[in-house]
C-alpha cells in the first residue's frame, strides 16, 4: 500500500542531503569540539560553520546569537524561564490562547511562581487580537515578556509577528516567538522582525528529531536553562550534538534554497486544490482559518456531524497520514484548545482534520487524497445519528 | 495510535447492524455532539419476546463505533430481562478489552441499552429524572451514574471515573464532588480517623486553607479568562486580596469577589470571613 504523508506539521522526513551531511560525524569525525587536540578541533570548525549557516537562514547578525539545543520545547522553556529568571520580582508574560503546549506549560509554571500571565485571544478565523494585546502591554508596567507564535501548528494561521514585536519592544518587553511552524514555509528575517528570541525545531524542516535552535539577540538578558557546561557560550550546557547540528545547518540551507526557488507557491497551489476539492465533494465542511493569512502548507478542515479520530483511522487504512484536533485522539475529553479558542461551532469542533504538506508532496498524492477522503467522510456520516436528512 | 484490539478494529471497520428500524419497540439516544460522542440505539422484539432486531447510529471515535456495534450483536436473541444484565464490562470484554481512557464508550453502550428498554416499558424518552443531582455539568453525568460505574468497575480515583463516564474531564470543577461520592461508595469515610475537626482555626491554618481554596476553587475559573487573584493579607476575619491579569481593572471584579471568592471562602474556610480588595 502507498503512504501519502500529509502530516508535516507533526514531523517531516529527513532530507537525503541532510542524512548524507550528517554521516561522517557518526563514523570518522566523532571528536569532542571542546577538545584541545586537532582531532576534536576539526569538529569544532564544523560546528562554527553550521552556526553561521543557521544565522544566515534567519538573518541573525552574528553566529553567536544561535544557541543549539535538543528540541523546540527546550528552546521555548529556555526563552520563558530564562528571561523570567532575570526579574527581581513578579513580572508579566503576555502570550496567546492558541500557543503550543511548549509555551503554555512554562506559562503555567511561571504563574505558579507568582508571575502574571495574560493570554490574548483570537477571533473566529484564528487571528490574533492586536487590540487586546496593546491594552495588555499598556496596563502592565514592570518587567514584561511577550511570547507569541509566528504561525499556528493546527490551523497554519500566521500572526502579525512584526507588529507584535514592534509594539512589544516599544513597551519595553522582551519578545520571543516560537517560529517552529513558520520556518521553511515563509521567509524569516530577524533584521526586519525585531524579536529578541526565536525558537526553531529541526524535525519540522527536514532535519532529524533531537535538534533545535534558540536565537538570542545580542544584549538579551536571560539565564541558562540547561546548566553545568561552558558550551554555547555558557547558555546551554552539554556536549554539542555535532552530527545533528551539521544536519540542522544543511536543512536550513535546503529550506533557504527552496524558498528562493518558489517551492512554497507550488505547495500553496496543491493545498488550495486540496481545499477546494474537499469543500466541493464533502458538503457541510468548513475550513478553519480560511479567511486568515495562513502558511502555504496547512489545511484544517472540519467535517460536520462526524468525529475526527474515526476519520483518521479510516484514512490511515488507505495509507493517508493526517491528524486531528479531536479530543478522542489526544486521549483527553476536551477537543483542541486552538479550535475551541476560535469558537468553531460545536457540531464541527470534534471533526477537525489537519492536512499538512511539504515540498516532497506530489500532485498525484493530492489526487489520491481527493479521491478517497469523500468516501471516508460518507462512510462515517452514514453511521452518524446527527446528519440531517 | 490507540492500542485497540483486532476485534475493536474489525467492528469499527465493518460495523454490524448500522441504521434505524421503522417501528422500533424501544429507542434511545445518549450523549451529544458537544460531548464528542453519541449513540442512538433501537430494537424490535420478536413474537417470542426476544430481541429480533437491533440497530445503531453512532457519532464518535473508533471505540465508540465498535462498542455500539458489539452491543447490537450481544443483545440479539435475548429477552429484555437477559439483556438488562449486560454491563459495560461485558461490552468491553466482548471486544477483547478497551484502553482505559476509552472505557466510557462501553458505558455509553450500556446506558443506551438501558434507556431503550426503559423507553419500551414506559414510553418515556429520558431516564434521567429531574430531581437527580447532575455532578458533572460539562458532560451531564448524574450522581447515580457515577455511583454505578464506580461500583460496577471497582473505581477508586477521580481519573478512573473520568475514563469510565467522562465526569470530571471537562472544566474539572466537580472533581472534589466526585471524590466525595467515591469515598461514600468505597466506605472510605468509615475508615478515616474520626478526629473531630478543631473548633477554631489557628491563623496559620486559616491562611493555608484560604490559599488552598483559592487554588482549587477560584483560580481555575479566573484563569479561563486570563485572570488571577493574589492573597495579600489575612487580618482576623478580614481577607485582603488583589486581582491580577485580566481581572485587574475588570468591571466585574467586585462581582467575582463577592459571588465567587467570598462564597467559596465561606463554604470551605469560615462563614465569618470578610473579603476586601486591595
Amino acid at each position: 500500500m502507498r503512504t501519502v504523508y500529509l502530516d508535516n506539521n507533526a514531523t517531516t522526513c529527513v532530507a537525503p542531503e541532510v542524512t548524507e551531511a550528517m554521516m561522517p560525524y557518526f563514523t570518522e569525525l566523532w571528536g569532542n569540539p571542546s577538545s584541545m587536540h586537532a582531532f576534536g578541533g576539526q569538529v569544532a570548525a564544523s560546528v562554527t560553520k553550521a552556526r553561521g549557516t543557521v544565522a544566515d537562514f534567519i538573518g541573525a547578525e552574528r553566529p553567536e546569537e544561535i544557541v543549539f539545543n535538543g528540541c523546540a520545547t527546550e528552546g521555548d522553556n529556555h526563552a520563558l524561564m530564562g528571561v523570567a529568571a532575570t526579574w527581581n520580582g513578579p513580572g508579566t508574560i503576555i502570550t496567546s490562547r492558541v500557543e503550543h503546549p511548549a509555551v503554555l506549560g512554562p506559562c503555567l509554571r511561571l504563574r505558579e511562581m507568582g508571575h502574571n500571565v495574560i493570554e490574548i485571544g483570537v477571533d473566529g478565523e484564528g487571528r490574533f487580537d492586536l487590540e487586546a494585546y496593546e491594552a495588555a502591554l499598556a496596563a502592565n508596567p514592570g518587567p514584561k515578556l511577550v511570547s507569541v507564535m509566528w504561525a499556528n501548528n493546527e490551523t497554519g494561521v500566521i500572526f502579525p509577528i512584526r507588529r507584535i514585536a514592534e509594539l512589544g519592544k516599544a513597551a519595553g518587553a522582551t519578545v520571543h516567538t516560537d517560529a517552529v511552524q513558520a520556518a521553511g514555509k515563509l521567509p524569516i528575517d530577524v533584521r526586519e522582525v525585531p524579536v529578541d528570541l526565536l525558537t526553531l525545531a529541526g524535525h519540522k524542516m527536514h532535519a532529524p528529531k533531537g535538534i533545535g535552535v534558540l536565537y538570542v539577540r545580542r544584549g538579551t538578558r536571560m539565564r541558562p536553562f540547561v546548566i553545568g557546561g561552558h558550551q554555547e557560550r555558557g547558555r546551554r550546557g552539554g556536549t554539542e550534538n555535532v552530527p545533528y547540528i551539521v544536519g540542522m545547518a544543511k536543512a536550513c540551507e535546503l529550506a533557504k534554497a527552496a524558498l528562493a526557488d518558489g517551492s512554497e507557491a507550488r505547495i500553496a497551489a496543491m493545498r488550495d486544490r486540496l481545499e477546494a476539492g474537499l469543500l466541493a465533494t464533502c458538503p457541510d465542511s468548513r475550513v478553519n482559518g480560511a479567511r486568515a493569512c495562513r502558511v502555504p502548507n496547512t489545511l484544517n478542515i472540519s467535517f460536520e456531524y462526524i468525529e475526527g479520530e474515526s476519520v483518521i483511522y479510516l484514512l490511515s487504512d488507505l495509507g493517508i497520514c493526517a491528524s486531528t484536533g479531536s479530543a478522542c485522539a489526544a486521549g483527553s475529553l476536551e477537543p483542541s484548545h486552538v479550535i475551541r479558542a476560535m469558537g468553531v461551532p460545536f457540531t464541527a469542533v470534534h471533526g477537525s482534520i489537519r492536512f499538512s504538506l511539504s515540498r516532497y508532496t506530489t500532485d498525484a498524492e493530492i489526487d489520491y487524497v481527493l479521491k478517497h477522503t469523500p468516501e471516508v467522510v460518507a462512510k462515517m456520516r452514514a453511521l452518524s445519528p446527527f446528519v440531517p436528512h | 495510535m490507540w492500542d485497540y484490539t483486532d476485534k475493536v478494529m474489525d467492528h469499527f471497520r465493518n460495523p454490524r447492524n448500522v441504521g434505524t428500524i421503522e417501528h422500533p419497540d424501544g429507542k434511545a439516544t445518549v450523549g451529544s455532539l458537544a460531548c464528542g460522542d453519541a449513540l442512538t440505539f433501537m430494537f424490535r422484539l420478536g413474537p417470542d419476546g426476544r430481541i429480533a432486531e437491533a440497530k445503531f447510529q453512532t457519532f464518535g471515535c473508533a471505540s465508540a463505533v465498535a462498542s455500539s456495534s458489539a452491543l447490537t450483536e450481544m443483545v440479539l436473541g435475548k429477552t429484555l430481562e437477559e439483556a438488562e444484565k449486560i454491563t459495560n464490562r461485558d461490552i468491553a470484554e466482548y471486544l477483547g478489552g478497551l484502553p482505559d481512557q476509552k472505557m466510557h464508550c462501553s458505558v455509553m453502550g450500556r446506558e443506551a441499552l438501558e434507556a431503550a428498554i426503559h423507553n419500551y416499558r414506559t414510553g418515556e424518552e429520558n431516564t434521567v429524572s429531574v430531581n437527580e443531582e447532575i455532578v458533572c455539568t460539562c458532560f451531564g453525568v448524574s450522581r447515580e451514574e457515577i455511583e454505578r460505574v464506580a461500583k460496577e468497575n471497582s473505581l477508586h480515583t477521580v481519573d478512573e471515573v473520568t475514563n469510565f463516564c467522562k465526569a470530571g474531564g471537562g472544566c474539572g470543577m466537580c472533581r472534589d464532588r466526585i471524590q466525595e461520592i467515591l469515598d461514600e461508595v468505597n466506605h472510605a469515610a468509615a475508615a478515616a480517623p474520626a478526629a473531630p475537626a478543631p473548633k477554631k482555626l489557628t491563623t496559620l491554618q486559616k491562611i493555608r486553607l484560604i490559599e488552598q481554596t483559592l487554588d482549587e476553587q477560584v483560580r481555575p475559573v479566573l484563569k479561563k479568562d486570563g485572570g488571577d487573584v493574589e492573597l495579600v493579607d489575612v487580618d482576623g476575619d478580614t481577607v485582603r486580596i488583589a486581582f491580577r491579569g485580566m481581572c485587574a481593572g475588570c468591571r466585574s471584579a467586585a462581582l467575582t469577589r463577592d459571588n465567587l471568592i467570598a462564597a467559596r471562602l465561606h463554604e470551605f474556610v469560615d462563614p465569618a470571613l470578610r473579603v476586601v480588595t486591595e
